[in-house]
């Protein structure tokens, strides 16, 4: 409709102007937003010595897989990748189930006491105890340095819980409920039969998210972890890149081919933690976009 | 139900609870409960540390610039993409503004290393082919907060400007038909149909984000801080990791925790009131 009208009426020539500054600006954003991480890339895939003496621009200089060799080689970068597989699947189950278990009953009108827990679980999200009275509690529960002090102290997420509420309300009427009441059916049968069945986008945004989210997480980790074979991958991460704890047994003859070999490492590093998601992430785009928007309808 | 609602007492509620080690002198053999009470003495610590105001200004300037610089960035986004009419360009735009978003936060500081390291990083290797000399980005404390910020901006910007083109996409179409009829030219029509139509999501997303001033990504400042920017990396939420787990010493770190939540609260609900008195825009 509106586009019609436009059409119609001619675009003055200020007008014009402004649209093509809008996408001038828009193009170089894309391109600010895309280049570091082509870059990236194509350092990772590029050989040691063309990325150190600054020969890589754009494309890759001189193909090499070398980086990905020796990465695939360091034991501690393998377990970190199985950790973060491991934590990403068991937490993402975890976290969805118990998200859907709060946000159905909190969805549904006849629920007693809905509307005060609903605000003593928003109230979570703006006052904490802290960082300190949390870690004692994980401490006190005997989670310290186990694989279940990154699943459970963060399992649900107070913005995921809004977001599913908002869609059981808008989109499961009432009226099927009474419905499958009339008909003898449990609330667990209806759960089960119906809501879960109606629920594929919603679960769908969840699994995401929480995935997406543990593949990231790093600090959970950093304070509750000692044993380094549980460390997810991240923290392998930090502490090869940010710390500059470069693996000792890389097999590098010379010092200068040892240090170009370390700096190519970060770039094929960060290109392995990285893809999973990068790949995914433009089939799901419409699902997260989904989401959001499901989310900010309520506030 | 039973099992996220005690997910809720444990994990969220229990720790407000354990939150008094901030008034009594935490001993582990005595535990939380028995250990002595002292009053406000761990806030009085706090409060005459020589850290204390260089804390709360670091805390403060860096979310405060992150305020000022990245909240209007995804809106005028938003409006840009609003006006795009080749569906290809904008879903193309969209998709790739977004991606940044899904960077883990330790990549993201990576990146950031890689780029500003002071011999082989990109940056200057730039800066010396244009004839500069090279810059220790991360060595200037004064370079830390733009760093912070900028950084930020290019990671958010896209993802934050969904929810605005979302309130665009629910203007009246009338509206615009109107406008086009009043011979109102693509910048009028902006000004007057499209930011007063997301007027109350801009004042709503402003209100959370001011609500956020003291809970700053902690995860992000404690990866880029080094020795040499500490002057100006320091807040309050990694100093209460440093004295708290690193250094054992709880009490003093839960007090120090609880003060910045506790500001962290009065400012939302001030901002809160504010936006309702005169915009009657709140988020309750």
């Amino acid at each position: 409709m509106a586009i019609a009208v436009q059409k119609k009426i001619k675009e003055s020539a200020g007008d014009r102007a402004f649209l093509i500054t809008i996408h001038i600006v828009l193009i170089l954003v894309a391109i600010a937003v895309i280049y570091p991480l082509i870059f990236i890339l194509s350092s990772s895939i590029s050989s040691p010595a063309a990325v150190t003496s600054g020969k890589v621009w754009l494309w890759p200089v001189d193909i090499s897989f070398k980086g990905f060799k020796v990465l695939f080689n360091t034991s501690e970068i393998i377990t970190g990748y199985a950790n973060s597989i491991f934590y990403t699947a068991a937490g993402t189950i975890i976290s969805v189930i118990l998200t859907i278990m709060i946000a159905y009953p909190l969805s549904r009108k006849g629920f007693f006491g809905r509307n005060t827990l609903m605000m003593m679980i928003t109230f979570t999200m703006i006052f904490s105890g802290g960082l300190i009275p949390t870690y004692m509690v994980v401490k006190q529960l005997h989670l310290i340095d186990t694989r279940w002090a990154l699943l459970i102290p963060n399992a649900i997420w107070v913005w995921q819980v809004i977001i599913a509420r908002s869609f059981f309300q808008s989109s499961i009427p009432e009226e099927l409920l009474e419905a499958s009441e009339i008909d003898g059916c449990s609330d667990l049968r209806f759960i089960w039969s119906v809501v879960i069945p109606l629920s594929k986008p919603i679960i769908a945004v969840l699994v995401l998210m929480y995935a997406v989210g543990q593949w990231n997480a790093y600090f959970d980790a950093l304070i509750y972890l000692k044993s380094a074979d549980l460390f997810p991958l991240q923290l392998v991460l930090r502490s090869i890149i940010i710390q500059n704890n470069s693996s000792g047994n890389m097999d590098a003859a010379a010092m200068v081919e040892r240090q170009q070999l370390a700096e190519l490492l970060k770039y094929a590093l960060i290109v392995v933690a990285t893809l999973p998601v990068l790949v995914i992430y433009p089939f799901v785009q419409r699902y997260f976009v989904q989401g959001m928007l499901v989310g900010s309808v309520k506030g | 139900m039973i099992p996220p609602l005690l997910f809720f007492l444990v994990f969220k509620y229990y720790p407000m609870l354990n939150a008094v080690l901030a008034f009594k002198d935490y001993n582990v053999i005595k535990g939380i409960w028995e250990s002595p009470w002292v009053g406000f003495k761990n806030f009085e610590l706090f409060f005459e540390n020589p850290l204390f105001w260089t804390l709360v200004k670091n805390t403060i300037m860096l979310s405060g610039y992150l305020l000022l610089a990245g909240f209007p960035i995804p809106i005028l986004l938003a409006l840009m993409i609003n006006e795009v009419r080749n569906t290809k360009f904008k879903k193309f735009f969209q998709l790739v503004s977004f991606a940044p978003y899904f960077i883990s936060t330790v990549v993201m500081v990576s990146i950031i290393m890689l780029f500003l390291a002071p011999r082989l990083g990109f940056a200057n290797i730039a800066l010396n082919f244009f004839g500069f000399h090279s810059v220790n980005f991360l060595g200037e404390p004064g370079m830390f907060r733009s760093i912070y910020v900028w950084s930020d901006i290019w990671q958010t910007a896209g993802y934050s400007a969904v929810i605005y083109l979302a309130a665009l996409a629910g203007i009246d179409p009338t509206l615009y038909e109107a406008a086009k009829i009043d011979g109102a030219s693509r910048f009028q029509k902006i000004r007057h149909v499209d930011l007063p139509g997301i007027m109350p999501t801009i004042v709503i997303i402003l209100i959370l984000n001011v609500g956020n001033v003291m809970a700053l990504g902690f995860e992000k400042v404690y990866l880029l801080q080094n020795p040499l920017n500490l002057a100006n990396s320091e807040i309050i939420a990694t100093y209460v990791y440093r004295v708290g787990l690193l250094n054992a010493n709880y009490s003093f770190a839960t007090a120090v925790g609880l003060f910045n939540s506790v500001i962290n609260l009065v400012l939302l609900l001030t901002v809160n009131g504010l936006a309702k008195r005169i915009t009657n825009n709140s988020i309750w």
